[in-house]
């Protein structure tokens, strides 16, 4: 009898996916079922975001920041503002930092539901997919309500944030968190002792402590190997030392650990949001109780030169300028003429105010960084977002880069599937949560 | 007599078979999401259960081009992928409509550089434009509703 | 050396980066957090490039970060640095961008390939001599026209490069 030979076979998981993970191609070499070799490529959603960053002044960055990743957008205007700020020395109010963690947190609870629910659906269990995205739907209803968009929003700005709390947003966050807590529960319900969920999430996917360290990997996958690092903990920013907060860890770094790690995160966020709206400084305030006139009868009275009397007005204004108003500035964010824009009764009530606004609105004018050098980094929903800013003193960065922390679990991913089987390639990827746009950038 | 007088009235038999055959197709839309980027996430929110794409008929992705007729474009496309795109397109069998979804896919966004196909009406053609960065729920909507319109009028010809 | 999240700042020869590195990871930095360069071309300066390595020595126990640092190589067209990527294996990656985005060559990688951009695209994207628009698309019609019509020529690969 001749000899029996073995190849290989080598399987493409194309760029386009059935699973809703976004564009990247496996390359698989397979021996039956076992992959021997895998290798990944990426750049199928590139898009120039640290190219465009140049070509931007420093405010007009943060629409493009929002689609790194598109998950958690809030989270990445957050860092990107504070690297600039950081560069800049500006320190932004209290208030506007509890805001922005408050958006941070919301930004991580669906950033964690989406993976969950993306991944449950492709090892079929699409009810929990429907839970998931349930919820999700009610926090992008509070994110709408409070920054005026549900996903891409730009709600942070170089020295503060867009605009104020709306005044019923802390109930609307109570009645929400509740329905996010028994979506949570009602899927852990069906999913954490569940016998094939168990079965093809446990043991697979493993990667040990030290190879993750040594890949660069921070995150829920950091953590799920028992290293409890978290960048909110190891360099507290923003108001962080102030709250009070667990960090799950696992124990194996198996997939199953990853799962418990995100829902366990999920209620760390919800408890951060609840003592943010416990401890924030007082908002929206009035030395004396202002007459609340329309805009454009400010303007009028300001273009025909009866200013005197115009300071003891509120300005009315469109919704989309909410937060612009001389109530909302204050606390939200810095009041330094040369980086954040005039409240709108000063920019239609005076010359001074109206040319203000110019200077800071017109290229190659605006916000001024002194030229230097910094990194930042926050903790994002896949691991240490960082960023690493280069000035030059224009009126827009020199440099952006931006640290991906889901490139480095797509590093190793050769570590993650060899060995194992093509059915486990799909709770691994889901588990490693690549957003391709923060991957590609 | 002129032979016109004779006939049946255009085709009635046709149109008849037309109108039946339009009033299926729309209500049965099977779609290949080729998902990409961020619009993808309103995409999950449309499927989901708050918006619903199911009570249009369209709930059902088929995840092989060869079993879908509507291929929905969600996001970016860049020079990379592009011919992965023109290749699933080749791939649907007629009768097919393709609807770009998020204005990446109508005109390339705000991303006007190196690597950003601009309009994927460059490459393939588009039969349903839905703007927006990412359309909202409600746009996505409205948008399946005047595919559905635009699938019923769809005659015997297809290109 | 204020700045927990940079650390100390040290600058070293392209050509002997891998033996720096070798250096700090027997200290004890043991994660490269990042790996990115930067074009000083507008700038006049001599050499252009100036890749920064950033590396942190994390605690496995306690998830605490012990101490970071970064590492400025200045770096020309000219391939001096030699690769890191058998001290840190994610360093593999991070030098296939650094070469897709800047040109940065490696000495001991001589068949590196692109990460984010395709194999075809000539020159490199976010030096500060390529303009943002410039477009090598791979398939679509020269001429502009629409999909559709006769002229429409199917997967025709073109490079216009205009």
């Amino acid at each position: 009898m001749s000899e029996i030979t073995q190849k290989t076979y080598m399987l493409n998981m194309g760029p386009q996916h059935p699973a809703m993970h976004g564009v990247v191609r496996l390359i698989l070499e397979l021996r039956g079922e076992t992959i021997v070799d895998a290798e990944a490529e990426i750049g199928y959603l590139h898009r120039a975001f640290e190219k465009h960053a140049e070509n931007e002044t420093w405010n007009n960055v943060v629409p493009w920041t929002d689609r790194l990743n598109y998950v958690s957008p809030l989270i990445n205007n957050v860092g990107y503002a504070m690297a600039v700020e950081k560069l800049a020395g500006i320190e932004v109010p209290e208030r506007g930092q509890y805001i922005r963690v408050i958006a941070c947190e919301i930004s991580r609870i669906t950033d964690h539901l989406t993976c969950i629910g993306a991944s449950s659906m492709e090892l079929g269990a699409f009810t929990v997919f429907l839970y998931m995205i349930k919820a999700r739907e009610y926090l992008y209803q509070l994110v709408d309500h409070l920054t005026g968009a549900r996903i891409t929003t730009a709600f942070t700005r170089v020295g503060g944030v867009k605009g104020d709390l709306p005044p019923d947003f802390a109930e609307k966050f109570h009645a929400i968190a509740k329905e996010v807590r028994t979506a949570v529960a009602e899927s852990g319900a069906l999913l954490t002792r569940n016998r094939i969920f168990m079965d093809r999430m446990e043991g697979t996917g493993v990667i040990s402590k030290e190879d993750a360290i040594a890949y660069g990997i921070t995150g829920p996958f950091l953590r799920s190997t028992g290293v409890p690092y978290d960048v909110r903990r190891a360099h507290p920013y923003g108001i962080y030392g102030k709250l009070d907060f667990e960090i799950p860890v696992g124990t194996t770094g198996d997939n199953y650990d990853r799962y418990l790690c995100r829902m366990a995160e999920i209620e760390q966020s919800l408890r951060l949001v609840e003592q943010c709206l416990e401890q924030i400084p007082a908002g929206k305030h009035s030395l004396e109780p202002k007459e609340i006139k329309y805009a454009y009868e400010i303007q009028d009275a300001g273009k025909h030169g009866d200013t005197a009397l115009l300071a003891k007005y509120a300005a009315k204004v469109d919704q989309t300028l909410a937060g612009m108003s001389k109530d909302d500035q204050p606390n939200t964010r810095v009041l330094d003429r040369k980086i954040t824009l005039p409240a709108k009764e000063t920019t239609y009530g005076n010359i001074e105010g109206l040319m203000n606004h110019f200077e800071l609105v017109m290229w190659s004018w605006g916000v001024r960084i002194p030229p230097s050098e910094t990194y930042f980094a926050v903790e994002g929903g896949n691991g240490e977002l960082g960023f690493d800013i280069v000035s030059d003193g224009g009126d827009g960065p020199y440099r952006v880069r931006c640290r991906p922390p889901c490139l480095f679990p797509m590093a190793a991913l050769k570590k993650l599937l060899v060995g194992g089987q093509i059915a486990d390639i799909i709770p691994t990827f889901g588990s490693v949560n690549m957003i391709a746009g923060e991957l590609d950038r | 007599m002129p032979l016109e007088n004779d006939t049946v009235p255009a085709g009635v038999m046709t149109t008849q078979l037309d109108a039946a055959l339009g009033w299926a197709r729309k209500y049965s839309i099977f779609q290949y999401p080729f998902v990409t980027a961020c619009c993808g996430m309103e995409y999950m929110s449309t499927a989901a259960s708050h918006y619903d794409m199911d009570r249009f008929g369209a709930g059902f992705p088929r995840f092989s081009p060869r079993q879908a007729d509507v291929l929905m474009v969600v996001g970016t496309i860049s020079h990379k992928i592009a011919p992965v795109l023109r290749r699933i397109y080749d791939q649907m069998a007629e009768p097919k409509w393709v609807v770009a979804f998020g204005v990446c896919t109508c005109t390339g966004g705000f991303y006007n550089n190196y690597s950003t196909v601009q309009g994927i009406d460059t490459i393939i053609p588009v039969d349903l434009y839905i703007p927006g960065c990412p359309p909202r729920p409600e746009t996505v909507i409205q948008g399946l509703t005047l595919l559905q319109e635009k699938i019923e009028k769809t005659k015997g010809q297809f290109r | 050396m204020s700045d927990p999240l940079r650390g100390e700042r040290r600058e070293a020869p392209a050509s002997s980066n891998h033996d720096e590195l070798s250096k700090l990871k027997a200290e004890g930095y043991n994660m490269l957090v990042d790996m990115t360069a930067v074009d000083y071309l507008p700038q006049g300066k001599k050499p252009r490039f100036d890749v920064i390595y950033r590396l942190m020595k994390l605690d496995a126990a306690t998830g605490s970060d012990m101490g970071r640092i970064e590492l400025h190589c200045a770096v020309d067209e000219l391939p001096v640095l030699k690769s890191v990527k058998d001290l840190y294996p994610n360093a593999d990656w991070l030098e296939r961008e650094v070469w897709d985005m800047f040109g940065v060559k490696f000495t001991d990688r001589p068949g590196i390939k692109r990460l984010l951009m395709y194999e075809e695209f000539s020159g490199h994207a976010l030096r500060k001599d390529y303009p943002i628009a410039k477009r090598q698309p791979l398939i679509g019609p020269k001429s502009g026209d629409k999909a559709g019509s006769p002229s429409f020529n199917i997967l025709h690969p073109t490079i216009t490069g205009e």
